[in-house]
């Protein structure tokens, strides 16, 4: 195998990195979609948990969250990362070691989430649950991954560097920096420490840290898969690089500054809340234009979509990413949030980015790449990739719609008083009254999660010795 | 001078800059080596042939 090649001067690609990746993707996938699904059933019926604390909601959600974020979206990037800074670089990565050092670690750190977050062991900030020894685990699995990933461009062979590589870049500075910022504590003992921030101030650093975890993660680290699985799969260039170079810069410097739009009527100065809500609005423009871009490179080869459904999971998650950029911006408006906020608005929108977005450009993204990292013509099945397409979207749509209804009901009743200044409703109301959205999510979710499984199997029967959809031009 | 000035001025630099960069970006004699960085993704079969060559000749 490639171990015994020196990694230096390697004429070819590192493609065991790749696979590993792209592997671990469509597995942490499932579990971490299983955890949703649970959780989702649990607040229904709450006797879910069978009265064992690890079962608990409050266990569980967390690592619901950090699965399909951190595992099954991280090694998505990972995996399309390698491959892209590789094949745009046309270069080999700077080290295999070093590559095989972040697979290791980043599953080591997905191991011990799933370990200590069931046990309670958290340190309660949203997104950054995980405590400190892991902390300085995922800090050193970033670092190295950015030596591999810069210390790649660096070596390239090409005079450019792809688009693709500079929302890549961004990701991985962006979020090594927002970790290291947001987890510094005070360790008290092994499994507990103490942010160093405290009050309003806490609440500030924990989501400019949360906000940009979506902005850099979440958006940036997948654009650079849209720039370039989209013109990869469509067979043309992007349709225009001046407007991915605005796109990018404009992106970049405006997400940064979105995060107080979590804390609206909070302790959190005015100006600040304000300043959070207009960079919000403003966020509308770059991501419009990054979504235009990516759509745009379909014109006039719109008929492909009606052939091929790995394309069509590209194209319809930028619809998604279309939507959810725009319902951001306006759910951060401080008069519209005041009804939003801690509704189940706010996990319809979440969702439709995270479902509609992230995980249908990654699903989309592993259909193009299984085929070419194991040496086939195509997927094992194209109509299961259609099939799976098709219970993603309508899993999707399922979700955010009874969000949408569940969360204006919510926030309609919260609000609601009597002509004494009473409320109309106690809380257990709005509760009762949400629960058929809860049962239409519940089924939103079980498809979308159905869907992983079609994905596995269609993966497991394409990667496999003995199958060869046709036999490739470069049969040994 | 005041705060408020510097704000101000922070505001007209924040614009120069954007506005600078779009012309930069979507000026003419930039256009071949834009097409020639937008095509790069198509630019590597080559290499990926050889890559999967050698990995089946390990197998």
């Amino acid at each position: 195998m490639s171990e015994l090649n020196p990694a230096l001067d390697h004429p070819t690609y590192n493609y065991k990195i790749v696979r590993q990746f792209t592997i671990m993707t469509v597995v942490w996938g499932i579990v971490g979609m299983l955890v949703g699904v649970v959780i989702a059933a649990e607040l229904i019926w709450p006797w879910l948990n069978f009265n064992q604390s690890w079962l608990t909601f409050g266990r569980l959600r967390p690592l619901h969250t950090n699965a399909v974020v951190f595992a099954f979206g991280g090694c998505a990037l990972f995996a399309t990362s390698y491959y892209v800074v590789q094949r745009t670089c046309q270069v080999r990565l700077i080290s295999d070691k070093l590559a095989a050092i972040t697979f290791w670690g980043w599953q080591l750190v997905i191991v011990a989430a799933a370990i200590t977050l069931p046990l309670g062991i958290t340190s309660s900030k949203e997104y950054a649950e995980l405590e400190w020894p892991i902390d300085i685990l995922i800090a050193f699995v970033f670092v190295i991954y950015g030596i591999v990933f810069f210390g790649t461009i660096v070596k390239r062979k090409t005079s450019h560097i792809y688009v693709a590589n500079w929302f890549y870049g961004a990701f991985i500075v962006a979020v090594a920096v927002l970790h290291i910022v947001n987890s510094l504590a005070i360790p008290v003992s092994l499994t507990k420490s103490y942010s160093i921030y405290a009050g309003t101030v806490d609440a500030m650093v924990q989501w400019w840290y949360g906000h940009n975890a979506v902005g850099f993660f979440l958006t940036a680290g997948f654009l650079g898969m849209m720039y370039y699985f989209v013109p990869k799969q469509a067979d043309r260039p992007v349709y225009s690089y001046r407007l991915s170079i605005v796109h990018f810069w404009a992106l970049v410097a405006v997400y940064i500054w979105a995060g107080p739009h979590h804390l609206h009527y909070t302790a959190l100065p005015d100006w600040a809340q304000s300043l959070g809500m207009v960079m919000s609005i403003i966020l509308l423009a770059p991501s419009w234009g990054g979504m235009i871009n990516g759509m745009m490179t379909l014109s006039g080869a719109w008929d492909k979509l009606r052939t091929d459904p790995i394309l069509r999971f590209l194209v319809v998650s930028l619809s998604f990413y279309g939507m959810s950029t725009f319902e951001g911006p306006m759910m951060s408006i401080r008069t519209v949030n005041s009804l939003s906020h801690y509704t189940d608005w706010t996990i319809g929108h979440v969702h439709s980015g995270a479902l509609g977005w992230v995980a249908m450009i990654s699903m989309g993204a592993v259909y193009h790449l299984i085929p070419i990292l194991y040496g086939k013509s195509q997927m094992y099945s194209i109509g299961l990739i259609n099939i799976h397409f098709w219970m993603s979207t309508i899993g999707t749509v399922l979700y955010i719609t009874s969000m949408w209804v569940n969360g204006i009901l919510q926030g309609l009743m919260w609000r609601a008083y009597n002509q004494d200044g009473t409320l109309t409703y106690s809380f257990i109301e709005s509760v009762i009254a949400s629960y058929p959205g809860y049962m239409v999510r519940l089924a939103g979710g079980v498809i979308f999660f159905g869907g992983m499984l079609v994905m596995a199997y269609n993966v497991y029967m394409t990667v496999r010795k003995n199958f060869q959809a046709e036999p490739a031009s470069t049969a040994a | 001078m005041d705060i408020n000035d510097l704000r101000g001025l922070s505001t007209l630099f924040l614009m120069i800059t954007f506005i600078g960069m779009c012309i930069w970006a979507f000026s003419g004699h930039r256009k071949k080596s834009f097409d020639e960085a937008a095509n790069l993704p198509f630019a590597d079969e080559p290499l990926n042939q050889l890559t999967l060559r050698e990995e089946q000749g390990n197998d």
